[in-house]
Protein backbone atom coordinates (compact mmCIF):
# COMPACT_ATOMS: atom_id res chain seq x y z
CA UNK A 1 0.00 0.00 0.00
CA UNK A 2 1.20 3.34 -0.85
CA UNK A 3 2.19 6.09 1.54
CA UNK A 4 -0.62 8.63 0.34
CA UNK A 5 -2.92 5.38 1.73
CA UNK A 6 -1.33 4.67 4.64
CA UNK A 7 -1.88 8.44 5.57
CA UNK A 8 -5.74 8.57 5.00
CA UNK A 9 -6.42 5.10 7.02
CA UNK A 10 -4.41 6.15 9.79
CA UNK A 11 -6.11 9.64 9.90
CA UNK A 12 -9.70 7.81 9.07
CA UNK A 13 -10.02 10.08 6.17
CA UNK A 14 -12.33 8.61 3.42
CA UNK A 15 -12.53 10.50 0.16
CA UNK A 16 -15.33 9.29 -2.04
CA UNK A 17 -13.94 8.60 -6.33
CA UNK A 18 -15.36 10.33 -8.77
CA UNK A 19 -18.88 9.80 -10.25
CA UNK A 20 -17.70 10.83 -13.65
CA UNK A 21 -16.55 7.42 -15.42
CA UNK A 22 -19.99 5.61 -13.55
CA UNK A 23 -21.85 8.64 -15.01
CA UNK A 24 -19.81 8.40 -18.88
CA UNK A 25 -20.85 4.53 -18.91
CA UNK A 26 -24.65 5.01 -18.55
CA UNK A 27 -24.56 8.17 -21.41
CA UNK A 28 -22.26 6.00 -23.81
CA UNK A 29 -24.89 3.04 -23.14
CA UNK A 30 -27.81 4.49 -23.17
CA UNK A 31 -26.89 7.26 -25.70
CA UNK A 32 -26.45 4.46 -28.05
CA UNK A 33 -29.58 3.09 -28.25
CA UNK A 34 -30.67 6.72 -28.86
CA UNK A 35 -29.01 7.53 -31.25
CA UNK A 36 -29.66 4.10 -33.55
CA UNK A 37 -33.50 5.14 -33.21
CA UNK A 38 -32.64 9.12 -33.80
CA UNK A 39 -30.75 7.72 -36.26
CA UNK A 40 -33.12 5.17 -38.58
CA UNK A 41 -35.66 7.68 -38.65
CA UNK A 42 -33.32 10.40 -40.05
CA UNK A 43 -32.05 8.31 -42.55
CA UNK A 44 -35.74 7.42 -43.57
CA UNK A 45 -36.72 10.86 -43.63
CA UNK A 46 -33.69 11.36 -45.80
CA UNK A 47 -34.38 8.64 -48.23
CA UNK A 48 -38.12 10.48 -49.10
CA UNK A 49 -38.96 13.57 -50.25
CA UNK A 50 -42.66 15.43 -49.55
CA UNK A 51 -42.89 14.20 -53.03
CA UNK A 52 -42.88 10.53 -52.48
CA UNK A 53 -44.73 11.19 -49.26
CA UNK A 54 -47.66 12.82 -51.76
CA UNK A 55 -47.61 10.34 -54.36
CA UNK A 56 -48.26 7.42 -51.73
CA UNK A 57 -51.50 9.48 -50.42
CA UNK A 58 -52.34 9.80 -54.41
CA UNK A 59 -52.47 5.79 -54.24
CA UNK A 60 -56.18 4.40 -53.76
CA UNK A 61 -54.76 1.22 -52.45
CA UNK A 62 -52.24 2.68 -49.42
CA UNK A 63 -55.12 5.25 -48.66
CA UNK A 64 -57.58 2.24 -47.97
CA UNK A 65 -54.54 0.73 -46.06
CA UNK A 66 -54.45 3.55 -44.10
CA UNK A 67 -58.08 3.94 -43.32
CA UNK A 68 -57.68 0.28 -42.41
CA UNK A 69 -55.20 0.21 -40.25
CA UNK A 70 -56.35 2.79 -38.02
CA UNK A 71 -59.87 1.59 -37.97
CA UNK A 72 -58.59 -1.85 -37.11
CA UNK A 73 -56.06 -0.25 -34.28
CA UNK A 74 -58.90 1.56 -32.56
CA UNK A 75 -60.85 -1.31 -32.64
CA UNK A 76 -58.35 -3.69 -30.78
CA UNK A 77 -57.15 -1.12 -28.21
CA UNK A 78 -61.04 -1.00 -27.49
CA UNK A 79 -61.47 -4.93 -27.52
CA UNK A 80 -58.27 -5.31 -25.55
CA UNK A 81 -59.48 -2.29 -23.21
CA UNK A 82 -62.47 -4.35 -22.72
CA UNK A 83 -61.05 -7.72 -21.96
CA UNK A 84 -57.51 -6.75 -20.26
CA UNK A 85 -59.35 -5.02 -17.13
CA UNK A 86 -61.67 -8.24 -16.08
CA UNK A 87 -58.90 -10.40 -16.32
CA UNK A 88 -56.06 -7.72 -14.56
CA UNK A 89 -58.50 -7.89 -11.65
CA UNK A 90 -59.02 -11.05 -11.44
CA UNK A 91 -55.44 -12.25 -11.32
CA UNK A 92 -54.75 -9.48 -9.15
CA UNK A 93 -57.40 -10.10 -6.06
CA UNK A 94 -57.96 -13.73 -6.66
CA UNK A 95 -56.25 -17.01 -5.95
CA UNK A 96 -57.68 -19.91 -7.57
CA UNK A 97 -56.77 -23.23 -8.24
CA UNK A 98 -54.85 -23.22 -11.70
CA UNK A 99 -54.04 -19.63 -11.89
CA UNK A 100 -50.20 -20.51 -12.88
CA UNK A 101 -51.54 -22.11 -15.57
CA UNK A 102 -53.81 -19.02 -16.22
CA UNK A 103 -51.11 -16.60 -16.18
CA UNK A 104 -48.65 -18.57 -17.95
CA UNK A 105 -51.48 -19.14 -20.99
CA UNK A 106 -52.03 -15.24 -20.87
CA UNK A 107 -48.21 -15.02 -21.91
CA UNK A 108 -48.19 -17.05 -24.46
CA UNK A 109 -49.19 -14.84 -27.08
CA UNK A 110 -46.13 -12.00 -25.58
CA UNK A 111 -43.39 -15.25 -26.52
CA UNK A 112 -45.03 -16.91 -29.38
CA UNK A 113 -44.05 -15.89 -33.01
CA UNK A 114 -46.08 -13.63 -34.18
CA UNK A 115 -46.19 -15.88 -37.50
CA UNK A 116 -47.37 -18.92 -35.50
CA UNK A 117 -50.42 -17.15 -33.76
CA UNK A 118 -51.31 -15.96 -37.53
CA UNK A 119 -50.99 -20.63 -38.25
CA UNK A 120 -52.63 -21.38 -34.70
CA UNK A 121 -55.69 -18.76 -35.74
CA UNK A 122 -56.26 -20.25 -39.50
CA UNK A 123 -56.16 -23.63 -38.12
CA UNK A 124 -58.45 -22.42 -35.42
CA UNK A 125 -61.11 -21.45 -38.03
CA UNK A 126 -60.61 -24.78 -39.80
CA UNK A 127 -62.54 -26.34 -36.89
CA UNK A 128 -65.77 -27.03 -36.79
CA UNK A 129 -66.30 -24.38 -33.97
CA UNK A 130 -64.29 -22.07 -36.05
CA UNK A 131 -66.30 -22.83 -39.35
CA UNK A 132 -69.67 -22.46 -37.35
CA UNK A 133 -68.66 -18.70 -36.60
CA UNK A 134 -67.59 -18.34 -39.85
CA UNK A 135 -71.34 -18.87 -41.45
CA UNK A 136 -72.32 -15.89 -39.59
CA UNK A 137 -68.89 -13.60 -39.76
CA UNK A 138 -66.44 -13.85 -42.35
CA UNK A 139 -63.26 -14.02 -40.17
CA UNK A 140 -60.64 -15.70 -42.22
CA UNK A 141 -58.93 -13.52 -45.02
CA UNK A 142 -61.29 -10.78 -44.39
CA UNK A 143 -61.38 -7.42 -42.13
CA UNK A 144 -62.80 -9.22 -38.93
CA UNK A 145 -59.88 -11.50 -38.75
CA UNK A 146 -57.67 -8.60 -39.49
CA UNK A 147 -58.53 -7.13 -35.95
CA UNK A 148 -58.46 -10.50 -34.72
CA UNK A 149 -54.93 -11.05 -35.60
CA UNK A 150 -54.07 -7.69 -34.09
CA UNK A 151 -56.64 -8.81 -30.53
CA UNK A 152 -54.91 -11.69 -30.07
CA UNK A 153 -51.30 -10.82 -29.67
CA UNK A 154 -52.21 -6.78 -28.62
CA UNK A 155 -54.51 -8.11 -25.73
CA UNK A 156 -51.50 -9.51 -23.99
CA UNK A 157 -49.64 -6.55 -23.36
CA UNK A 158 -52.57 -4.49 -22.30
CA UNK A 159 -53.64 -7.52 -19.72
CA UNK A 160 -49.55 -7.49 -18.59
CA UNK A 161 -50.17 -3.32 -18.03
CA UNK A 162 -53.92 -3.83 -16.34
CA UNK A 163 -52.60 -6.71 -13.84
CA UNK A 164 -50.08 -4.65 -13.30
CA UNK A 165 -51.71 -1.58 -12.26
CA UNK A 166 -54.43 -3.64 -10.37
CA UNK A 167 -51.51 -4.86 -8.40
CA UNK A 168 -50.35 -1.34 -7.23
CA UNK A 169 -53.75 -0.51 -5.99
CA UNK A 170 -53.63 -1.44 -2.36
CA UNK A 171 -56.68 -3.54 -1.75
CA UNK A 172 -57.10 -1.62 1.27
CA UNK A 173 -59.28 1.00 -0.07
CA UNK A 174 -61.63 -1.78 -1.06
CA UNK A 175 -61.77 -3.41 1.98
CA UNK A 176 -63.17 -0.22 3.81
CA UNK A 177 -65.38 0.58 0.97
CA UNK A 178 -66.80 -3.36 1.92
CA UNK A 179 -67.44 -1.82 5.67
CA UNK A 180 -69.04 1.12 4.38
CA UNK A 181 -71.60 -1.24 2.76
CA UNK A 182 -70.43 -1.48 -0.58
CA UNK A 183 -70.57 -5.08 -2.67
CA UNK A 184 -67.58 -6.08 -4.76
CA UNK A 185 -69.07 -4.72 -8.05
CA UNK A 186 -69.96 -1.57 -6.49
CA UNK A 187 -66.11 -1.16 -5.04
CA UNK A 188 -64.60 -1.90 -8.42
CA UNK A 189 -66.68 0.80 -10.02
CA UNK A 190 -66.82 3.25 -7.64
CA UNK A 191 -63.25 3.32 -6.13
CA UNK A 192 -60.93 1.03 -8.10
CA UNK A 193 -61.83 1.64 -11.70
CA UNK A 194 -61.15 5.23 -11.20
CA UNK A 195 -57.77 5.32 -9.80
CA UNK A 196 -56.74 2.73 -13.55
CA UNK A 197 -57.02 5.66 -15.72
CA UNK A 198 -53.73 6.10 -16.20
CA UNK A 199 -53.16 2.80 -16.32
CA UNK A 200 -56.68 2.01 -18.73
CA UNK A 201 -54.99 4.71 -21.52
CA UNK A 202 -51.36 3.14 -20.95
CA UNK A 203 -52.69 -0.56 -21.95
CA UNK A 204 -54.86 1.05 -24.75
CA UNK A 205 -52.33 2.53 -25.84
CA UNK A 206 -49.69 -0.33 -26.07
CA UNK A 207 -52.34 -2.15 -27.57
CA UNK A 208 -53.01 0.02 -30.22
CA UNK A 209 -49.01 0.34 -31.13
CA UNK A 210 -48.55 -3.36 -31.04
CA UNK A 211 -51.69 -3.79 -33.51
CA UNK A 212 -50.59 -1.24 -35.97
CA UNK A 213 -47.00 -2.75 -35.92
CA UNK A 214 -48.61 -6.66 -36.37
CA UNK A 215 -47.74 -7.76 -40.03
CA UNK A 216 -47.41 -12.16 -39.65
CA UNK A 217 -50.27 -13.32 -38.14
CA UNK A 218 -52.27 -10.74 -40.57
CA UNK A 219 -50.24 -12.27 -43.50
CA UNK A 220 -50.96 -15.70 -42.58
CA UNK A 221 -54.58 -15.61 -41.04
CA UNK A 222 -55.97 -12.62 -43.75
CA UNK A 223 -53.61 -12.77 -46.84
CA UNK A 224 -52.32 -9.31 -48.18
CA UNK A 225 -55.33 -8.52 -50.49
CA UNK A 226 -55.37 -5.17 -51.66
CA UNK A 227 -58.47 -2.84 -50.87
CA UNK A 228 -59.59 -6.01 -48.40
CA UNK A 229 -56.95 -6.76 -46.06
CA UNK A 230 -54.09 -4.86 -46.66
CA UNK A 231 -52.61 -2.59 -43.77
CA UNK A 232 -49.85 -0.40 -43.46
CA UNK A 233 -47.10 -3.12 -42.48
CA UNK A 234 -48.71 -5.28 -45.25
CA UNK A 235 -48.11 -1.80 -47.85
CA UNK A 236 -44.62 -1.86 -47.01
CA UNK A 237 -43.82 -5.74 -47.97
CA UNK A 238 -45.44 -5.39 -50.84
CA UNK A 239 -43.92 -2.41 -51.85
CA UNK A 240 -40.52 -3.88 -50.87
CA UNK A 241 -41.62 -7.16 -52.56
CA UNK A 242 -41.90 -5.09 -56.09
CA UNK A 243 -38.58 -3.09 -55.55
CA UNK A 244 -40.59 0.29 -54.73
CA UNK A 245 -38.66 1.08 -51.84
CA UNK A 246 -39.90 5.09 -52.12
CA UNK A 247 -43.47 4.19 -51.44
CA UNK A 248 -42.38 1.47 -48.91
CA UNK A 249 -40.61 4.10 -46.90
CA UNK A 250 -43.34 6.81 -47.05
CA UNK A 251 -45.46 4.27 -45.84
CA UNK A 252 -42.67 3.74 -43.00
CA UNK A 253 -43.15 7.20 -41.87
CA UNK A 254 -47.13 7.93 -42.20
CA UNK A 255 -46.86 4.37 -39.50
CA UNK A 256 -44.05 6.75 -37.75
CA UNK A 257 -46.20 9.85 -37.42
CA UNK A 258 -49.58 8.01 -36.59
CA UNK A 259 -47.98 6.08 -33.85
CA UNK A 260 -46.02 9.60 -32.79
CA UNK A 261 -49.14 11.29 -33.34
CA UNK A 262 -51.51 8.72 -30.75
CA UNK A 263 -49.03 8.76 -27.93
CA UNK A 264 -48.86 12.70 -28.00
CA UNK A 265 -52.07 13.10 -28.22
CA UNK A 266 -52.71 10.42 -25.35
CA UNK A 267 -50.06 12.24 -22.92
CA UNK A 268 -52.20 15.19 -23.51
CA UNK A 269 -55.06 13.90 -22.38
CA UNK A 270 -53.62 12.05 -19.29
CA UNK A 271 -51.91 15.39 -18.35
CA UNK A 272 -54.95 17.80 -18.91
CA UNK A 273 -57.83 15.28 -17.67
CA UNK A 274 -59.97 17.04 -15.06
CA UNK A 275 -58.02 13.86 -13.08
CA UNK A 276 -57.82 15.94 -9.77
CA UNK A 277 -57.21 13.00 -7.66
CA UNK A 278 -53.38 12.91 -8.69
CA UNK A 279 -52.36 15.89 -8.59
CA UNK A 280 -50.49 16.47 -5.52
CA UNK B 1 -71.41 -4.98 22.22
CA UNK B 2 -68.68 -7.16 20.63
CA UNK B 3 -68.29 -10.04 21.98
CA UNK B 4 -65.31 -12.42 20.98
CA UNK B 5 -66.09 -16.38 21.92
CA UNK B 6 -63.41 -18.75 21.12
CA UNK B 7 -61.96 -16.88 17.91
CA UNK B 8 -59.08 -18.66 16.33
CA UNK B 9 -57.37 -16.52 13.75
CA UNK B 10 -54.64 -17.61 11.00
CA UNK B 11 -52.41 -16.58 8.17
CA UNK B 12 -49.88 -18.52 7.21
CA UNK B 13 -47.85 -20.42 9.69
CA UNK B 14 -49.38 -17.68 12.40
CA UNK B 15 -52.04 -18.83 14.30
CA UNK B 16 -53.49 -17.19 17.15
CA UNK B 17 -56.65 -19.14 19.08
CA UNK B 18 -58.88 -19.27 21.55
CA UNK B 19 -59.60 -15.28 21.90
CA UNK B 20 -62.55 -14.33 23.90
CA UNK B 21 -63.50 -10.94 24.97
CA UNK B 22 -66.39 -8.47 25.33
CA UNK B 23 -66.53 -4.74 25.11
CA UNK B 24 -69.79 -3.80 26.43
CA UNK B 25 -72.02 -1.20 24.86
CA UNK B 26 -70.83 2.08 24.42
CA UNK B 27 -67.51 1.83 25.92
CA UNK B 28 -64.06 1.56 24.85
CA UNK B 29 -61.95 -0.85 24.42
CA UNK B 30 -58.71 -0.76 23.39
CA UNK B 31 -56.72 -4.07 22.51
CA UNK B 32 -52.80 -3.84 22.73
CA UNK B 33 -49.77 -6.02 21.59
CA UNK B 34 -46.38 -6.08 20.40
CA UNK B 35 -45.81 -5.53 16.51
CA UNK B 36 -47.33 -8.39 14.44
CA UNK B 37 -48.61 -10.08 17.52
CA UNK B 38 -52.19 -10.83 15.48
CA UNK B 39 -54.23 -7.57 16.60
CA UNK B 40 -54.94 -6.72 13.35
CA UNK B 41 -55.95 -10.02 12.53
CA UNK B 42 -58.70 -9.98 15.43
CA UNK B 43 -60.01 -6.45 13.91
CA UNK B 44 -60.01 -8.08 10.49
CA UNK B 45 -62.03 -10.67 11.76
CA UNK B 46 -64.27 -8.52 13.62
CA UNK B 47 -64.59 -6.29 10.50
CA UNK B 48 -65.12 -8.98 8.41
CA UNK B 49 -62.36 -8.79 6.35
CA UNK B 50 -60.79 -12.18 7.44
CA UNK B 51 -62.33 -15.60 7.58
CA UNK B 52 -62.09 -16.98 11.33
CA UNK B 53 -60.67 -20.14 11.35
CA UNK B 54 -63.60 -21.08 14.42
CA UNK B 55 -64.78 -19.46 17.34
CA UNK B 56 -67.85 -16.73 17.05
CA UNK B 57 -68.45 -12.93 16.57
CA UNK B 58 -71.30 -11.33 18.46
CA UNK B 59 -72.13 -7.35 17.74
CA UNK B 60 -75.19 -6.37 19.33
CA UNK B 61 -75.63 -9.72 20.53
CA UNK B 62 -76.04 -10.81 16.86
CA UNK B 63 -74.01 -13.28 15.54
CA UNK B 64 -72.33 -12.02 12.28
CA UNK B 65 -69.21 -14.78 11.95
CA UNK B 66 -70.61 -15.57 8.78
CA UNK B 67 -72.07 -12.09 7.64
CA UNK B 68 -70.38 -9.66 4.88
CA UNK B 69 -68.41 -6.96 6.04
CA UNK B 70 -70.78 -4.92 4.32
CA UNK B 71 -73.69 -5.81 5.95
CA UNK B 72 -72.12 -5.74 9.60
CA UNK B 73 -72.59 -1.98 10.28
CA UNK B 74 -68.90 -1.51 11.78
CA UNK B 75 -67.37 1.59 11.26
CA UNK B 76 -63.89 0.68 10.54
CA UNK B 77 -60.26 2.78 10.46
CA UNK B 78 -57.21 1.64 8.99
CA UNK B 79 -53.90 2.32 10.00
CA UNK B 80 -52.86 4.37 6.87
CA UNK B 81 -56.40 6.12 6.39
CA UNK B 82 -56.72 4.24 3.38
CA UNK B 83 -58.58 7.02 1.36
CA UNK B 84 -60.31 7.33 -1.42
CA UNK B 85 -57.54 8.50 -4.02
CA UNK B 86 -60.27 9.92 -6.61
CA UNK B 87 -62.25 11.53 -4.40
CA UNK B 88 -62.91 14.73 -2.47
CA UNK B 89 -63.19 14.82 1.07
CA UNK B 90 -66.52 15.56 0.80
CA UNK B 91 -67.27 12.84 -1.35
CA UNK B 92 -65.26 10.52 1.14
CA UNK B 93 -67.63 11.73 4.01
CA UNK B 94 -70.35 11.16 1.75
CA UNK B 95 -69.53 8.10 0.75
CA UNK B 96 -71.42 5.36 3.15
CA UNK B 97 -74.87 7.34 2.21
CA UNK B 98 -74.39 7.28 -1.49
CA UNK B 99 -74.18 3.60 -1.51
CA UNK B 100 -77.13 3.26 1.13
CA UNK B 101 -78.99 5.41 -1.44
CA UNK B 102 -79.54 8.67 0.56
CA UNK B 103 -80.71 11.50 -0.78
CA UNK B 104 -78.14 14.47 -2.36
CA UNK B 105 -79.38 17.25 0.34
CA UNK B 106 -79.26 14.50 3.20
CA UNK B 107 -75.50 13.46 2.23
CA UNK B 108 -74.31 16.71 1.78
CA UNK B 109 -75.72 17.83 5.64
CA UNK B 110 -74.39 15.01 7.04
CA UNK B 111 -71.10 15.69 5.80
CA UNK B 112 -70.94 18.86 6.77
CA UNK B 113 -72.24 17.77 9.84
CA UNK B 114 -69.21 15.68 10.51
CA UNK B 115 -66.63 18.28 8.82
CA UNK B 116 -67.67 20.21 11.90
CA UNK B 117 -67.41 18.18 14.58
CA UNK B 118 -64.07 16.81 13.30
CA UNK B 119 -62.97 19.98 12.43
CA UNK B 120 -61.78 19.44 8.12
CA UNK B 121 -64.59 21.44 7.27
CA UNK B 122 -61.67 23.68 5.46
CA UNK B 123 -61.05 20.60 3.63
CA UNK B 124 -64.02 19.47 2.10
CA UNK B 125 -63.59 20.16 -1.74
CA UNK B 126 -59.78 18.81 -1.57
CA UNK B 127 -58.87 15.44 -2.71
CA UNK B 128 -56.75 13.29 0.36
CA UNK B 129 -53.15 13.73 -2.47
CA UNK B 130 -51.29 16.12 0.93
CA UNK B 131 -53.26 16.22 3.62
CA UNK B 132 -51.42 15.66 7.31
CA UNK B 133 -51.29 12.72 9.09
CA UNK B 134 -53.75 14.06 11.57
CA UNK B 135 -56.11 15.52 9.11
CA UNK B 136 -56.37 11.90 7.45
CA UNK B 137 -57.18 10.24 10.21
CA UNK B 138 -59.86 12.56 11.03
CA UNK B 139 -61.58 12.06 8.02
CA UNK B 140 -60.90 8.01 7.52
CA UNK B 141 -62.89 8.57 11.24
CA UNK B 142 -65.40 11.02 9.66
CA UNK B 143 -66.06 8.41 6.72
CA UNK B 144 -66.56 5.37 9.04
CA UNK B 145 -68.96 7.34 11.34
CA UNK B 146 -71.14 8.81 8.55
CA UNK B 147 -73.50 6.00 8.55
CA UNK B 148 -74.03 6.23 12.27
CA UNK B 149 -72.83 2.91 13.51
CA UNK B 150 -72.95 1.73 16.55
CA UNK B 151 -69.38 -0.04 16.44
CA UNK B 152 -66.07 1.29 15.73
CA UNK B 153 -63.07 -0.31 15.08
CA UNK B 154 -59.65 1.49 14.53
CA UNK B 155 -56.41 0.27 13.50
CA UNK B 156 -53.71 1.87 15.11
CA UNK B 157 -55.28 5.25 14.35
CA UNK B 158 -52.85 7.22 15.72
CA UNK B 159 -49.22 5.61 15.17
CA UNK B 160 -47.82 7.85 12.46
CA UNK B 161 -48.91 11.10 14.67
CA UNK B 162 -46.17 13.35 16.06
CA UNK B 163 -47.00 13.39 20.09
CA UNK B 164 -48.96 16.87 19.49
CA UNK B 165 -51.57 15.56 16.39
CA UNK B 166 -51.51 12.25 18.73
CA UNK B 167 -52.51 14.09 22.23
CA UNK B 168 -55.27 16.26 20.24
CA UNK B 169 -56.40 13.00 18.81
CA UNK B 170 -56.37 11.30 22.06
CA UNK B 171 -59.45 14.16 23.07
CA UNK B 172 -60.80 13.99 19.86
CA UNK B 173 -61.99 10.51 19.66
CA UNK B 174 -62.65 10.07 23.48
CA UNK B 175 -65.08 13.24 22.25
CA UNK B 176 -66.26 11.22 19.19
CA UNK B 177 -67.10 7.82 20.86
CA UNK B 178 -68.81 9.67 23.53
CA UNK B 179 -71.05 11.65 21.16
CA UNK B 180 -71.41 9.18 18.92
CA UNK B 181 -71.74 6.25 21.87
CA UNK B 182 -70.76 4.21 19.76
CA UNK B 183 -68.42 0.69 21.19
CA UNK B 184 -65.10 1.27 20.28
CA UNK B 185 -62.34 -0.73 20.19
CA UNK B 186 -59.20 0.46 19.67
CA UNK B 187 -55.90 -1.47 18.63
CA UNK B 188 -52.50 0.19 19.70
CA UNK B 189 -48.94 -0.50 21.06
CA UNK B 190 -48.96 2.66 22.92
CA UNK B 191 -49.47 2.23 26.45
CA UNK B 192 -49.80 6.17 26.57
CA UNK B 193 -53.09 5.85 24.23
CA UNK B 194 -54.38 2.93 26.36
CA UNK B 195 -54.29 5.06 29.69
CA UNK B 196 -55.92 7.64 27.95
CA UNK B 197 -58.88 6.14 26.31
CA UNK B 198 -59.76 2.46 27.49
CA UNK B 199 -62.52 1.43 29.47
CA UNK B 200 -61.85 -1.94 28.98
CA UNK B 201 -57.70 -3.28 28.37
CA UNK B 202 -56.99 -5.61 26.80
CA UNK B 203 -53.86 -7.41 25.83
CA UNK B 204 -52.39 -9.60 23.85
CA UNK B 205 -49.32 -11.46 25.35
CA UNK B 206 -47.37 -14.44 24.50
CA UNK B 207 -50.22 -15.47 22.55
CA UNK B 208 -52.57 -15.59 25.23
CA UNK B 209 -54.98 -12.47 25.99
CA UNK B 210 -55.28 -10.93 29.05
CA UNK B 211 -58.29 -8.74 30.31
CA UNK B 212 -57.26 -6.47 32.38
CA UNK B 213 -59.66 -4.58 34.01
CA UNK B 214 -61.23 -7.93 34.10
CA UNK B 215 -58.29 -9.44 35.67
CA UNK B 216 -58.76 -12.69 33.74
CA UNK B 217 -56.45 -14.53 31.78
CA UNK B 218 -57.69 -15.78 28.63
CA UNK B 219 -56.15 -19.72 28.74
CA UNK B 220 -54.65 -19.60 25.16
CA UNK B 221 -52.11 -21.84 23.88
CA UNK B 222 -48.91 -19.71 23.11
CA UNK B 223 -48.46 -18.95 19.25
CA UNK B 224 -45.83 -17.93 17.37
CA UNK B 225 -45.25 -13.93 17.34
CA UNK B 226 -44.38 -12.91 13.60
Amino acid sequence: MNAEGEHRRASGEHRAGSDVPFLACLLVLGGTYVLLIAGMLLADLAFTSPGHLLASFASREIRYAVRLSLLSCSMTALLSLWVAVPIGYLMSRFEFRGKAIVDALLDIPIVLPPLVIGLSLLILFRTWPGQFVERFIPITYAVPGVILAQFMVACAFAVRTMRTTFDQISPRQEQVAFTLGCSRSQAFWMVVLPQTREGMLAAGTLAWARALGEFGPILIFCGATRLRTEVMPTTVFLELSVGNIEAAVAVSLLMVLAAVFVLLVVRFFARSGAYEGLRL
Amino acid sequence: MIEVKDLCVRAGTFALEDISFRIPSGTYGVLMGRTACGKTSVLEAICGLRRPAAGRILLDGKDVTRVKAADRGIGYVPQDAALFTTMTIRNQLGFALTVRGWDQEAIDSRAEELAEQLAVGHLLERYPQGLSGGERQRVALGRALAFHPTILCLDEPLSSLDEETRGDMCELLRRVAAESHVTTLHITHSPTEARELADTLLRIQDGRLISEHAGQTNQAPEGPDV
